[in-house]
């Protein structure tokens, strides 16, 4: 009995030490692997992270930037770029197709949350500014601003809001392909020149 | 008095109309002069040039930043503290307990408050982007995501899933009434995270999709919105975790396959008894996740023999049928291909060019608008198309080759003295502990 018991456990001790010889090997190797593409990725990695932007010029205001993001009220906003301009009285990004009259009546708007605000400068100019919190990024003003207007109104990630998933679901959605990572240092692009 | 204000209101109301319909036609014939004297490019010329105000200053278009990088490094000394600590608590204290608050905090702060993103099973496919696409690059916290769990499974085992992985953990706290798969379907199900591994590496690879992130069934409950689809999909992933032990663990998790090859070399590991095991059965049902063996008991001579030969038909059977797979996954790269934007925009537009279809979508128009030549979308998805050939075939060979060694895993006897915990499958919870009699009588001793 005693000997069957010692065999047992020398047979027990072989077959251990004979995986642990494997697994050594296997482990060292797992380590080599990793690091080479530790090595691999880090020689060409940035310490920057990356976020996700609109490219505005490949943008056609689709509208599932208002519907595809994760978070309830998109991340993605109308913004202005002022320089570009023209301040024009009838905005075919503010105000609808035929519009009833050139004022500020809801029912003349393009924007289905009223979120531009129009302001008068001087003859005849008038200023458009976006009131942030109530964009949805649906894009109907950014369509009527390309269509006939001067293309100063476009859409972008907001990244105060934008939780930067690793797989943005509007990305996937959008059919222009417009949406690109981009470095966290220059987290925007935006239309026109500086 | 009501009357008359009745009145006046539709005097005004006829005035107005008349006003509105002659605004209407100025505003109209705007409209058809800009159509007719300005050429309709999609994205805007300057029409009107920007006027110069003398006493106006041009609003700035505002910048807000990003998240700051100290927040991810944040991430990431969590990520290191937390699988030291998980690492500490199975091996070394051995207390389910730990574990499990450790795994309640994780899925509290990797889970809840960082939105469950990035993770380290998402973060494989920027590896694999990376190694493949010059264009990106993955950031570094990205790549530590990656790598640390990797390399704590390589000496501790799976303790990046016993208490730091938001994803199992959530799992974990709703495994309330696990009952035992059987053990040919749970051989079974258990392929499917290396086929899900494939596809997605396949997708990462061309540029495609991050299907991992796309069908993640928890992170809409982390971030509480997302897909009603996807919420549906945790909801029932939940619900049949409370029967089954981390379905999405045991049964889909990509990275999950990684650890359990990485696992079965790992240094240390979690072991169910603290001392010699004495056999008395009782951990037999403890784990919920089934991956505790049994002792094998001595075979027949004969019946080896038997095994020996089935074993070398299986081995020598095995490269035809990777050469199998890999023709199967050859043959449905076509289908694969349109996972990716620029294929099914090609297939679209040449079915459009073609005629063979009438109306087009808001990515075919999109296309048009840019103005780029067809060739050179072609040319472009064509390409694609056949790094999806070559894809496809290494995704055909991989299942091949995994579906292969399990048949002849499955037909190899490995002796086996004491109820073990299987390393590539065990997730070091630490459940098992409290069923063995040699652990009492060690915590006894250290009280
Ligand atoms: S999904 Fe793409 S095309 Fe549509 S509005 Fe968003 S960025 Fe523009
Ligand atoms: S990355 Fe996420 S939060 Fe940001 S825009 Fe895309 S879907 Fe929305
Ligand atoms: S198996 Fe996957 S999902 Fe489950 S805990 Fe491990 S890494 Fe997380």
């Amino acid at each position: 009995m005693c000997t069957i018991k010692s065999n047992t456990m020398q047979e027990k001790r072989n077959i251990i030490t004979r995986r642990d010889f494997i697994r050594n090997g296997v482990r060292g190797s797992c380590l080599l692997a990793l690091g080479g593409v530790v090595g691999l990725l880090s020689s060409r990695s940035r310490a920057n992270n990356t976020v996700w932007q609109i490219d505005p010029y490949r943008c056609i205001a689709c509208g599932n930037c208002a519907t595809y993001c994760v978070l309830e009220v998109s991340a993605v906003k109308c913004v202005h770029k002022f320089a570009m301009c023209g301040y024009c009285k009838l905005c075919t990004g503010y105000f609808e197709p035929q519009p009833n009259a050139l004022n500020t009546g809801a029912e003349n708007q393009l924007c289905p949350t009223g979120a531009i605000k129009r302001g008068f400068v001087e003859d005849p100019y008038y200023e458009y500014i976006i009131d942030e919190p109530l964009c949805i990024g649906c894009g109907k003003c950014v369509k009527g601003c390309n269509a006939f207007g001067n293309g100063s109104l476009f859409l972008q990630v907001r990244h105060d809001r934008c939780l930067n998933c690793n797989n943005c679901a509007i990305a996937t959605a959008c059919p222009s392909q417009a949406f690109r990572r981009v470095s966290a240092d220059q987290p925007y692009l935006l239309k026109g020149k500086d | 008095m009501l009357w008359k204000s009745l009145e006046g209101k539709s005097q005004l109301l006829l005035f107005s109309t008349r006003v509105n319909r002659h605004l209407r036609f100025t505003s109209f014939t705007i409209f058809i002069f800009v159509l007719l004297v300005l050429p309709d490019v999609a994205f805007g010329v300057e029409r009107f040039p920007p006027p110069q105000f003398d006493d106006h200053e041009l609003p700035v278009t505002t910048v807000p930043e990003p998240r700051r990088d100290l927040y991810e490094y944040l991430d990431v000394a969590a990520l290191l503290a937390a699988l030291s600590l998980a690492s500490y608590l199975a091996l070394k204290k051995r207390s389910r307990r730990g574990v499990f608050l450790l795994g309640i905090f994780s899925l509290l702060y990797f889970g809840f408050w960082r939105k469950g993103c990035v993770c380290s099973i998402g973060a494989t496919q920027n590896i694999v982007l990376a190694l493949f696409e010059s264009g990106y690059t993955a950031p570094i916290t990205v790549i530590a995501f990656f790598i640390l769990p990797l390399i704590f499974t390589l000496f501790f085992g799976r303790t990046f899933c016993a208490a730091v992985c938001p994803l199992g953990a959530i799992q974990d706290v709703v495994a309330i009434r696990p009952i035992k798969v059987p053990s040919w379907l749970e051989h079974a199900l258990r392929l499917l995270p290396y086929i899900y591994l494939s596809a997605a590496v396949l997708f990462a690879a061309t540029g495609s999709a991050f299907i991992i992130c796309e069908y993640d069934p928890f992170v809409a409950f982390f971030r509480r919105s997302g897909s009603l689809n996807m919420l549906i999909l945790g909801a029932c992933f939940l619900l049949v975790g409370v029967f089954v032990g981390r379905p999405y663990c045991r049964f889909l998790c990509p990275y999950g396959v990684m650890l359990n090859l990485v696992s079965k070399a790992s240094k240390w590991h979690v072991t169910i008894t603290p001392g010699e095991c004495i056999q008395c059965r009782l951990c037999e049902d403890s784990c919920p996740f089934g991956s505790i063996e049994r002792p094998t008991q001595e075979l027949r001579i004969h019946n080896r023999a038997e095994g020996k030969k089935m074993l070398a038909i299986l081995i020598s059977l095995l490269p035809l049928f990777i050469a199998l797979s890999s023709w199967l996954g050859v043959l449905i790269s076509p289908a694969l291909s349109r996972v990716h934007a620029t294929v099914s925009l090609a297939e679209r537009v040449w079915l459009e060019d073609t005629g063979k279809i009438e109306e087009t979508t808001d990515a075919s128009e999109a296309f048009r608008r840019t103005g780029r030549p067809t060739e050179e979308l072609y040319n472009e998805a064509l390409t694609l198309k056949k790094r999806f050939t070559f894809g496809g075939g290494m995704f055909g060979a991989f299942i091949g080759l995994v579906i292969g060694i399990k048949l002849i895993n499955l037909s190899i006897r490995r002796r086996r003295m004491d109820y073990e915990v299987n390393r590539g499958t065990c997730l070091s919870c630490g459940r098992c502990f409290s069923y063995c009699p040699i652990e009492h009588v060690r915590l006894k001793k250290s009280s």
